[in-house]
């Protein structure tokens, strides 16, 4: 645009130039920094629990995730049970979980009458409102005793050539009832993200299965699941985080035995989560501290390494799920 | 085409011979003479309040083309979705009159649909092949319907058949998504006829596809309508001129309350319903004065 | 199939018949997958009813336990429920403003691979096992300070964020942007149109959120542990001192052998799982609405 009889400088140019506007740059500012600061926390969160686990870490070193027992007296401490404790816990608590949420996806999905649907997801997803503690305290006064009166006696005398089914324990606590509760716990989860995935094959695709003459069921075993498989790889490693990092519910029905790798389920434990919430109040050395720390440190790790892995699964679904419904 | 080597010749040579076949189009024998297929009385259908078709009749004959052709809005694919109990899914629709195949009603409610998807197979507006191989979106249905004798072979002659062999016989393991959108459409063409269908319905299988694989899927209807009774629903009147033996106009009806719903006006041969229509609306639409 | 085995249509052969049972088995499993859920709920619920129902009174909220109590002395939890209060209210003090302000970052600022980076950022802290969070803050802020309670509503604080963010994010982005387009051309600055016309939108979205997050974090236990768990049996509301809280309340009470603390812990359990149920079946309900409200005001 050039006018070239123009006097001035600002005929030539109708409107000012870009400036920037004190409000704008207050507020982008700030909005900046709040999200600047969840990164930051997320640094602080692992700088604290890594300073707080030094002691125990040069104390012990790798050898901590070796050593079964928790003996503070003569500082002989080891995180080898709790990490047995966790893993049996929670890959039970997620075998249990898996199928019965992929039922209640299907369910809800592709069965369901409509008015059936709203208000059962609903419930499902109650579940997920519960407390812990709730769920905890539920477990150990009304859950434990059932299983132990008549869930494990049934399991060992049926099924007790199975080393895991020996016998049961006096309480009704230990790992058996702790993967009841924590199955319960996870399974809202599992089940919502599945139901969402499901939701997520085209209609298309379905429609072409049962347009071949496919049942139902030959239709979700030949294209929903192959469709839905690395999304639901994703809600199981999401529902086995969850299950990993309760703490409360746990410590109340695990029963809290420090000291033991046992492969008899029915046996009391511990899993890092729940030795953390039973034992750091009573703390009693720095070193003791420290290691609880450490504990804590694996379930940071754990929990990073998961959410990342869990991420990254669910774009690529979503990558590939955009390949097909152009 | 099968004997081709490059994709522009065999492209072409589709072209000259769609055109070849359109040229010496056999005149139709009397309609005593044709096989029905599908008998279809006072068929009304409706997604919960509203109404998407009324009364529809009309007859389908066994080796023949039938286009259906109208407006958007017409009724055209839930007529066709009927034909096969695709509509079952659809929560809220409801349809009465009566579909005889070959003299049964297969909407009663004793009808296995599974059973008449299976003999009545569709394909669809958009291609949606299954995300699997190749070789594996023709052979899942082949397994799930126990046809598991020559796999191979099946699989082989139903790619032949949709004038797809040539162009896949070297990665049939690779994802059927790699295809382009008009290999992807006749995928799934021999997908459908590979389970050996009676009936195959067809909607709108070209409107998502460009001109030259539009030419090919046509001139497929050519070579298979002798193994196979084909319904189209298309919204190109050329096209429907081009691979329909009989033609059937559905056009929007409109009532006092402004309601609309689909209605079938005129059903004949292709001819002499796009040269001599007896309905002054096929008229207007086929002369493009309306839609 | 030609026309001749017509019949199959209703009379199935073998391999339909099977075919058929198969999937028919396979609906019943995933009906009776669901059922298994419903009931469970149902069976938590109802015991949590039966036994924390009876043992509700006005005691319970407005009497202090009483330590080493001998015959029928009539204690309650006035304690817990007066730092429940006071904790979550401090926390969804802190969270909510940094949560909205993150999402109005990501949502009308950020460029794609940072808005990428944020939502990640938000997932691996909402991953964050609680009590590790609790752990943190006890390492930044109790060691050598003692608990209080604004430092366990500062953990309950960091559980939020995220859920608050995340929920804020998704409200904002409800909001249709020819509304922002309406104002923008009116030559209405940026941060006037986010702040005037795109945020008093999302309201509802916010109430939401916020019931959410709140009905999440009111039966946290684990990062209160550590931080605000060491307490009296005096009413407390100075968030200056360590406060009692209702999930540490039930959580200790839970251990004890006494039966009586056991018929506490349920009576707090049923206020705790009333309000939590409550306040999420609510938001749901409110989500609904207000998602919808957003959706037309852009018509």
């Amino acid at each position: 645009m050039s006018t070239v009889g123009a006097t001035g400088e600002a005929a030539r140019r109708p409107f000012p130039g870009r400036r920037a506007r004190l409000g704008d740059v207050l507020l982008q500012g700030v909005a900046g920094l709040a999200a600047l600061g969840a990164f930051v926390l997320i640094c602080l969160i692992a700088y604290k629990v890594v300073d707080g686990s030094r002691l125990s870490l040069s104390t012990f070193g790798l050898g901590f995730l070796r050593h079964v027992g928790w003996d503070p007296v003569h500082n002989r401490l080891g995180g080898a049970s709790f990490l047995f404790g966790t893993a049996a816990t929670s890959l039970g608590a997620l075998l249990l979980a898996t199928p019965l949420a992929f039922g209640i996806a299907l369910y809800l999905t592709e069965l369901a009458p409509r008015w059936i649907r709203g208000p059962v997801t609903a419930l499902v997803e109650t579940l997920a409102a519960i407390p812990s503690v709730v769920i905890g305290l539920w477990g150990v006064i009304v859950l434990g005793p059932v299983l132990r009166d008549h869930v494990m006696p049934a399991l060992h005398s049926t099924l007790g050539f199975i080393p895991l089914l020996g016998t049961p324990s006096a309480t009704g606590t230990g790992i058996f009832t702790a993967t009841f509760v924590l199955t319960i716990m996870i399974l809202p989860i599992v089940s919502s993200i599945s139901c969402e995935l499901f939701l997520g094959v085209p209609a298309e695709l379905k429609e072409a299965a049962l347009g071949l003459g496919a049942t139902r069921w030959e239709m979700v075993r030949g294209v929903v699941v192959p469709y839905a498989r690395g999304g639901v790889a994703a809600a199981m490693i999401l529902g086995l985080g969850r299950a990993v990092g309760e703490a409360i519910a746990v410590a109340q029905v695990i029963g809290g035995v420090d000291n033991l790798v046992s492969w008899n389920l029915f046996n009391g434990g511990n899993t890092l989560a729940g030795k953390i919430a039973l034992e750091f109040q009573s703390s009693t050395s720095s070193l003791e501290t420290s290691s609880l720390f450490y504990l804590a440190l694996i379930l940071l790790v754990f929990s990073l390494v998961m959410n990342v892995f869990a991420q990254v699964v669910v774009r690529r679904v979503a990558r590939r799920q955009g390949l097909v419904a152009r | 085409m099968r004997e081709t080597k490059g994709v522009s010749v065999s492209v072409s040579s589709a072209i000259e011979r769609a055109v070849r076949v359109e040229t010496k189009r056999e005149p139709l024998p009397p309609r005593e003479r044709l096989q029905q297929v599908f008998e279809i009385e006072d068929l009304s259908a409706d997604y919960g309040s509203n109404p998407a078709l009324k009364d529809v009749s009309m007859e389908v004959y066994k080796n023949l083309v039938t286009a259906v052709i109208g407006p958007s809005g017409c009724g055209k694919s839930t007529f066709i979705r009927c034909l096969n109990r695709m509509n079952d899914l659809v929560p809220g629709f409801r349809q009465t009159g009566t579909i005889r195949y070959h003299g049964q009603d297969i909407a009663a409610k004793d009808v296995d649909p599974v059973a008449v998807r299976r003999t009545i197979g569709m394909v669809f507006q958009r291609p949606n092949p299954f995300p699997k191989s190749i070789q594996d979106n023709v052979a899942w249905g082949l397994k799930v319907l126990g046809m598991k004798d020559n796999l191979p072979e099946r699989v082989e002659r139903a790619l032949t058949q949709a004038a797809l062999w040539d162009e896949v016989k070297d990665r049939l393991k690779v994802s059927a998504l790699s295809l382009s959108g008009g290999q992807q459409q006749r995928l799934c063409i021999a997908r459908a006829i590979a389970v050996e269908p009676d009936v195959v319905l067809m909607d709108e299988p070209a409107s998502a596809l460009d001109p030259i694989a539009t030419q090919a899927i046509e001139q497929l209807l050519h070579e298979l309508k002798s193994e196979y009774s084909f319904v189209i629903v298309t919204h190109n009147m050329q096209q429907a001129a081009r691979v329909a033996d009989m033609t059937a106009f559905f056009s929007i009806s409109r009532g006092d309350e402004g309601e609309r719903w689909g209605e079938l006006i005129e059903y004949d041969a292709t001819e002499k319903l796009f040269t001599a229509p007896s309905d002054k609306r096929t008229e207007d639409y086929v002369t493009g004065r309306f839609g | 199939m030609s026309a001749a085995d017509l019949g199959m249509l209703q009379r199935p052969n073998d391999r339909l018949r099977r075919r058929r049972a198969v999937n028919r088995g396979m609906e019943l499993l995933a009906w009776l997958a669901a059922a298994i859920a419903v009931a469970i709920l149902g069976i938590v619920v109802w015991s949590v009813a039966k036994r924390g129902a009876g043992e509700l009174n006005l005691d319970l909220l407005t009497k202090p336990p009483v330590p080493f109590a001998i015959g029928p002395v009539q204690q309650g939890l006035a304690n817990a429920f007066a730092g429940s209060l006071v904790i979550v209210g401090l926390a969804t003090a802190m969270a909510l403003p940094v949560g909205i302000l993150v999402a109005i970052y990501v949502n009308e600022f950020a460029p794609r691979p940072i808005r990428l980076g944020v939502g990640l950022t938000l997932d691996v802290l909402n991953g964050i096992p609680s009590i590790v969070i609790g752990i943190f803050v006890f390492g930044l802020l109790v060691v050598g300070h003692g608990q209080k309670g604004w430092v366990g509503a500062f953990a309950l604080a960091v559980l939020m964020l995220p859920l608050a963010a995340r929920s804020m994010i998704e409200v904002l982005a409800l909001v249709p942007g020819s509304l922002r387009e309406a104002s923008l051309a009116l030559g209405v600055p940026r941060w006037r149109t986010t702040l005037g016309i795109v945020l008093p939108q999302t309201v509802g979205g916010v109430v939401t959120g916020t019931v959410l997050a709140v009905a999440r974090v009111a039966g946290e236990t684990a990062p209160l542990l550590f931080t605000s768990s060491i307490v009296g049996n005096q009413t407390s509301w100075n968030p200056g001192h360590a406060l009692q809280s209702i999930p540490v309340a039930i959580f200790e009470l839970s251990e004890q052998p006494d039966p009586a603390d056991h018929a506490r812990a349920w009576a707090a359990a049923f206020v705790l799982l009333l309000f939590t149920l409550f306040a999420s079946l609510s938001a749901r309900w409110l989500a609904t609405r207000s998602r919808r409200k957003i959706g037309r005001a852009g018509r």
